[in-house]
């Protein structure tokens, strides 16, 4: 008849879409990059130049192999490539690195059909992988910059073995041994709290996951026990990044708020009772793997529903 | 008592016309009336082509019990009937009628006689006023209820959809009719109380109505926070009584009745005037109208005249709606008539009608976070691809009430609602095949049952 344009309603979307989330994300994730650059020097910056460059490239080759739509644009796979830099050590060989960006983009995310699709968090998942592969490099850890301590120990070591080695203070701006990107609690919570303010994530994951995570310090060892348990490892890191990924994690307020008590109920069992010092990485695969049950029981209840 | 308040979105208001008083365009040359602007039975015509009708002249009857008369917008000559493509896609027949541009009045139009309740139901059912806020209910079916059932009725002025000033220029313009609308409405459905909920958008209505309404007693204004979709009916009045509308039932199940403002505002005219439903305000708005307006147009104008009433395009209209950014419906043809429950007409320009590209659902969980009937319109997507028509009653897809909240805060641009309104379809022919089987399955038992006593 003409060139009229003929659509269902609506006719008007809101301006947030999914690489505006991602670059959010992504900015998110800057300060704690800058924090481990000033505390690791600048082969962080390489790590993580690494880390995002053969993310892109390879969710980029895969889909070009499959002859999929190009997704790189949503910036999903940068998120993914950065989340994995953080997660690493600072010396960790870039080739290592690299792999890891493959197992992250290509085996978790594209083999189970790309964005919104995977069931487990790329970045958490490949970590895992690289931790079990590469088990050395691994776990070498760079002496930070400004610490006093010749141990090149976690704090969630010396934790573990009962002796407290790094203060609070330290503890809290992450002049500690530990990933690139996981120990300034301050960097991530600056991060965490911009997410919030954004609406790109809800309070519910982070807060019952720290939430659980002091309550039961709090019980296994005292008040400061509880806040160095807090602070150390990666928990902040998880809690606001990985616990609060859209595809892997339930979609409502209840499921968001089990999803985090159990993040935080299987990392205290594994940091007071496994024989790894951290237990994060772990807990968030293994609540991803229940996320489908979670998100079952914690449907929602239509307005004026009748029951069937 | 304090109502937790329903989900929903903020949308942009973009009320740019709420400060233009409608203006009143002269007659077109041929308006084209169809006979079906309700929902129920087509009207029957009782002119015939070569009479000469005058405004407010019945020109078609109700066809039914649910439908609603017809009166001619224009003096003139009915020229012919013709099946015309209605702005939904349909066709339906419309009376085509030739204006003569003079706009004379009918002489026999007359204030009906409303002494009593049925007198008040049947002077609504002739008034020809249907539920103009967009659904096009015949309001006197609607209201033709036992009074004792009533406890509340909610006017509805929250007009939340961008764009959209034809009922708040009711509001301020027509107010004394408004308020006298209520006032029939109290005196003959004898409620408790009678809400006027208005988005806090719009504060001159608000504080209009307050003071024209501060010595009636149980007629209350309530200001609703402006986020969409206020006035869905299940919202208005669950965030103005308090009351859930349950699955399947209607609005009076629950002792509450939803009313328009503009329909409340016609039927008062009818009833003190005798002047019949002819002619609407509406909003001619949209990234592609040079000079966005409210305008006075007769029923049965062509989209096009009323557009170039308004001033004009000031680029190609790249999308045109009837109806709002939310829940209006796009159509392709500019001749499509104005009808009963035309309130606005939005041209898009090119950048604002391409719809965004469909990416994968990242499960974020806006669209369950922003639905104001608490369903989950990503899992009814996944359910619908899947062709799991058992999972889409769990879902209660049914319920939902195609306000575009989850659409609109889509960040991967999914179109949700076209998938709910597919999904509604397979569910009814699923519910439909299951009648079916049952209904199969219980005849051949009884069937089976008679042979075996036959047997004996």
């Amino acid at each position: 008849m003409n060139n009229k344009i003929v659509s269902v309603s609506p006719h008007i979307r809101s301006k947030v879409s999914t690489s505006t989330i991602m670059r959010d994300v992504l900015i998110a994730l800057c300060p704690a990059l800058i924090a481990g650059i000033i505390i690791f020097g600048v082969r962080a910056l390489a790590v993580a130049a690494v880390c995002v460059g053969t993310a892109v490239f390879f969710e980029w080759a895969f889909e070009k192999i499959c002859k999929r739509p190009n997704t790189v644009g949503d910036l999903s796979a940068a998120v993914t490539g950065l989340l994995l830099a953080l997660n690493l050590p600072v010396d960790i060989p870039f080739w290592q690195a690299a792999f890891g960006s493959l197992v992250a983009i290509v085996v978790v995310k594209q083999l189970f059909g790309g964005i919104g699709y995977n069931f487990a968090n790329p970045a958490i998942t490949a970590r895992i992988v690289m931790l079990i592969a590469f088990s050395g490099t691994m776990t070498t850890w760079a002496i930070p910059n400004f610490a006093d301590a010749v141990s090149s120990a976690t704090p969630l070591v010396a934790l573990k073995a009962g002796a407290a080695d790094a203060t609070i203070g330290q503890l809290f701006l992450g002049t500690v041994g530990g990933c690139l990107g996981e120990t300034s609690a301050l960097a991530l919570l600056i991060g965490g709290i911009y997410l919030l303010a954004k609406k790109v994530i809800t309070w519910h994951a982070p807060v019952a996951f720290i939430g659980t995570v002091f309550v039961l310090s709090l019980i296994k060892g005292g008040f400061g026990f509880a806040v160095a348990e807090i602070f150390a490892g990666g928990l902040f890191l998880g809690a606001f990044f990985m616990a609060t990924d859209y595809v892997t994690t339930p979609s409502t307020k209840w499921g968001r708020l089990i999803f985090g008590i159990g993040c935080g109920l299987i990392t205290c069992l594994i940091r007071f009772f496994g024989n790894y010092p951290e237990g994060v990485s772990f807990s968030i695969l293994f609540m991803n793997i229940l996320t489908p049950y979670i998100s079952k029981w914690t449907a929602t209840k239509p307005l004026g529903g009748a029951k069937i | 008592m304090a109502i937790k308040l329903l989900q929903g979105v903020h949308v942009p208001h973009r009320k740019n016309t709420a400060e233009c008083v409608p203006v009143r365009m002269p007659a077109p040359e041929t308006v084209r009336i169809p006979m079906s602007m309700h929902i129920g039975a087509p009207a029957k015509p009782v002119v015939k082509p070569g009479d000469e009708v005058k405004v407010g002249q019945l020109i078609a009857e109700a066809g039914g019990f649910v439908s609603s008369p017809i009166y001619s917008s224009v003096s003139g000559k009915v020229k012919k009937f013709e099946d015309i493509l209605m702005f939904n896609g349909s066709y339906c027949p419309a009376a085509v009628i030739e204006s003569d541009g003079e706009q004379a009045v009918y002489e026999e139009l007359k204030a009906p006689q409303v002494e009593s309740f049925q007198d008040f139901i049947e002077a609504v059912k002739n008034s020809g006023v249907v539920g103009l806020g967009g659904a096009g209910f015949p309001t006197a079916v609607k209201l033709n209820t036992d009074p004792s059932k009533v406890d509340y009725i909610c006017v509805n002025g929250a007009e939340c959809e961008p764009y959209i000033t034809a009922d708040t220029r009711t509001m301020l313009d027509d107010s004394q009719l408004l308020v006298d609308g209520i006032m029939l409405l109290k005196k003959y459905l004898q409620p408790e109380k009678v809400y006027i909920g208005i988005e806090d958008n719009k504060p001159q209505c608000i504080l209009k109505l307050k003071e024209l309404c501060k010595d009636i007693e149980g007629v209350e204004v309530s200001a609703l926070p402006a986020l969409y979709p206020q006035g869905g009916e299940k919202v208005l009045i669950h965030n103005t009584t308090g009351r859930i509308v349950p699955e399947g039932k209607l609005p009076i199940d629950v002792g509450c009745i939803v009313i328009n403002t503009t329909t409340t505002v016609a039927i008062a005219r009818y009833i003190q005037t005798g002047m019949p439903l002819v002619e609407k305000y509406v909003t001619v708005d949209g990234s592609a109208v040079k000079s966005p307006k409210n305008v006075i147009a007769p029923i049965g104008t062509a989209v096009k005249d009323v557009i170039e009433f308004a001033g004009g395009l000031k680029c190609e209209a790249k999308k045109m709606i009837f109806g709002g950014l939310m829940m209006g419906i796009s159509f392709p043809d500019e001749n499509a008539p104005v009808v009963k429950n035309t309130n606005a007409i939005l041209c898009l320009d090119e950048k604002d009608a391409t719809p965004p590209p469909v990416t994968a659902c990242i499960k974020c969980g806006r669209c369950i976070a922003h639905c104001p009937l608490n369903l989950m319109p990503a899992n009814i997507d996944t359910a619908y691809q899947l062709n799991r028509p058992e999972e889409l009653k769990a879902l209660k897809v049914n319920i939902c009430m195609e306000c575009g909240c989850c659409a609109f805060a889509c960040p991967a641009k999914r179109p949700l609602v076209q998938v709910n309104k597919l999904a509604k379809a397979m569910l009814n022919k699923y519910n439909a095949e299951q009648k079916a089987a049952a209904e199969k399955a219980k005849a051949k038992e009884e069937a089976e049952k008679k042979e075996a006593n036959t047997n004996e």
